[in-house]
């Protein structure tokens, strides 16, 4: 019971933050920092990086936080689509990417293992995700997994896939379009809504 | 091109294209609804991804130094009404809510029998109609004359009071939120504190009212019986 923004939804959370409220940018923080920053580290492959690509992602959210419709998006998934478009920007710039086999290690499953504190509600969600993931047939969750966590562009990966560019991209298409199905019919609940640590 | 242009909303929500192409669609995205209404829906599954990645804490300095760039870099993009500061009716109102302030801290409260508090509000019906207010552009901002926070009111008169620096009541006590039109307090809410409040107001907040906190027994009573520990400029 640290204080009453623990009652209010992310989209509240960002409505405050429009308002100028510091408190309001900590409690962000504090509910979406830790998954912000397994996403960035996970493209980036460097502690330092990450940070930097949280670091830039939330004073986004500081700066532009009143422009935020939450009619259009989750603040929560709108703050990871903030970190990730500036993880995988950076990773570009670093030229970071590695040269990676094209086996499951390209997904989300070879990351650190779940620490203790994680709650239930993170692990079923991750769980659940990565179910969908594996009913995907081959070829799309590669494309998927090396884009979203590998940071490819899609003529990169045609190029390394040797496969033409309009295959790859109707297959992140269909794949993107077989994984929201698979989420759809998995979600127990009518809405998303997260209560992440803290 | 439509569909193949269309077909790069996956790839844009992956973040998978390059630089001319992430343009292209997004100029692309401006007209069309059908690409908008995927990519949100894209997005939710974008996401996902990003949750299905078990990964070890930020170092504990990361929090600080995001809170620190924050408190360096003031927004200016707020777009919200300001009053001009200094104008005569500033002033005759800051008068007014030092004395209104003053007004409360002597007790000089009007016994109101109004202001009957229903049962504790659903918290998800007031957060609805809090966020609402927040976040409603023509809403202004309203300082306080005591305490520290600020009062947040819609052009109808619906208001929300961000409070921090209010320690959680004791037991056996209550905050509780009054609406003062004149000298006249009605009953707007109670809620326990906490370090950062965010607290909505309600019934509506007239123009010139001034919205205060006091502490008071646990369940409220009908009228203040103590001095304002918060008190807001008049609206």
């Amino acid at each position: 019971m640290r204080n009453q923004l623990a009652h209010l939804s992310e989209e509240a959370l960002v409505a405050l933050v429009a308002r100028g409220d510091q408190s309001a940018l900590a409690a962000l923080y504090d509910r979406v920092g830790r998954t912000a920053f397994g996403l960035a580290l996970r493209v980036l492959r460097d502690d330092r990086l990450a940070e930097d690509a949280v670091q830039e992602a939330f004073l986004t959210v500081w700066r532009t936080a009143a422009a935020f419709s939450a009619e259009r998006a989750k603040a929560t998934t709108w703050i990871l689509t903030l970190v990730h478009r500036r993880a995988v920007d950076l990773v570009r710039r670093e030229q970071r990417r590695r040269a990676e086999p094209l086996d499951d290690s390209g997904g989300a499953e070879d990351a650190a293992s779940p620490s203790a504190e994680d709650d239930a509600w993170l692990q079923f969600e991750r769980e659940r995700v990565q179910n969908a993931l594996r009913q995907l047939p081959d070829t799309q969750r590669e494309a998927i997994e090396l884009a979203y966590y590998g940071g490819f562009t899609q003529s990169e990966l045609a190029e390394r896939l040797g496969e033409p560019l309009g295959t790859i991209k109707s297959r992140m298409f269909a794949g993107l379009a077989r994984l929201r199905e698979l989420l759809d019919d998995s979600t127990t609940e009518g809405s998303w809504k997260p209560e992440f640590t803290n | 091109m439509e569909a193949g242009i269309h077909e790069l909303t996956a790839g844009y929500a992956l973040d998978a294209l390059d630089a001319e192409e992430r343009q292209a669609y997004e100029e692309h995205l401006a007209g069309c609804d059908r690409c908008r209404d995927d990519l949100a829906s894209f997005w939710e599954v974008t996401a996902s991804l990003a949750l299905a990645v078990a990964g070890p804490e930020p170092g504990g300095e990361l929090r600080d130094r995001i809170l620190a760039a924050a408190r360096a870099e003031p927004q200016n993009v707020v777009p919200f009404v300001r009053r001009p500061a200094f104008t005569p009716v500033r002033i005759a109102s800051a008068v007014a809510a030092i004395a209104a302030v003053a007004a409360i801290a002597l007790g000089a409260w009007a016994v109101s029998l109004h202001g009957r508090l229903g049962d504790a509000n659903d918290r998800v019906a007031a957060e609805r109609s809090s966020l609402s207010i927040v976040s409603d552009p023509a809403a202004h901002t309203v300082s306080l004359a005591k305490g520290h926070g600020q009062l947040v009111v819609a052009p109808d008169g619906r208001a929300v009071m961000v409070v921090d620096d209010l320690a959680t009541a004791p037991s056996g006590k209550t905050y509780e939120v009054w609406v003062i039109k004149g000298t006249t307090p009605t009953r707007a809410g109670l809620f326990h504190g906490g370090t950062h409040s965010v607290v909505p107001v309600e019934g509506t907040v007239g123009k010139d009212a001034v919205v205060a906190v006091t502490l008071e027994r646990a369940g409220g009573v009908d009228a203040p019986t103590s001095a304002p520990l918060v008190a807001s400029q008049p609206v």
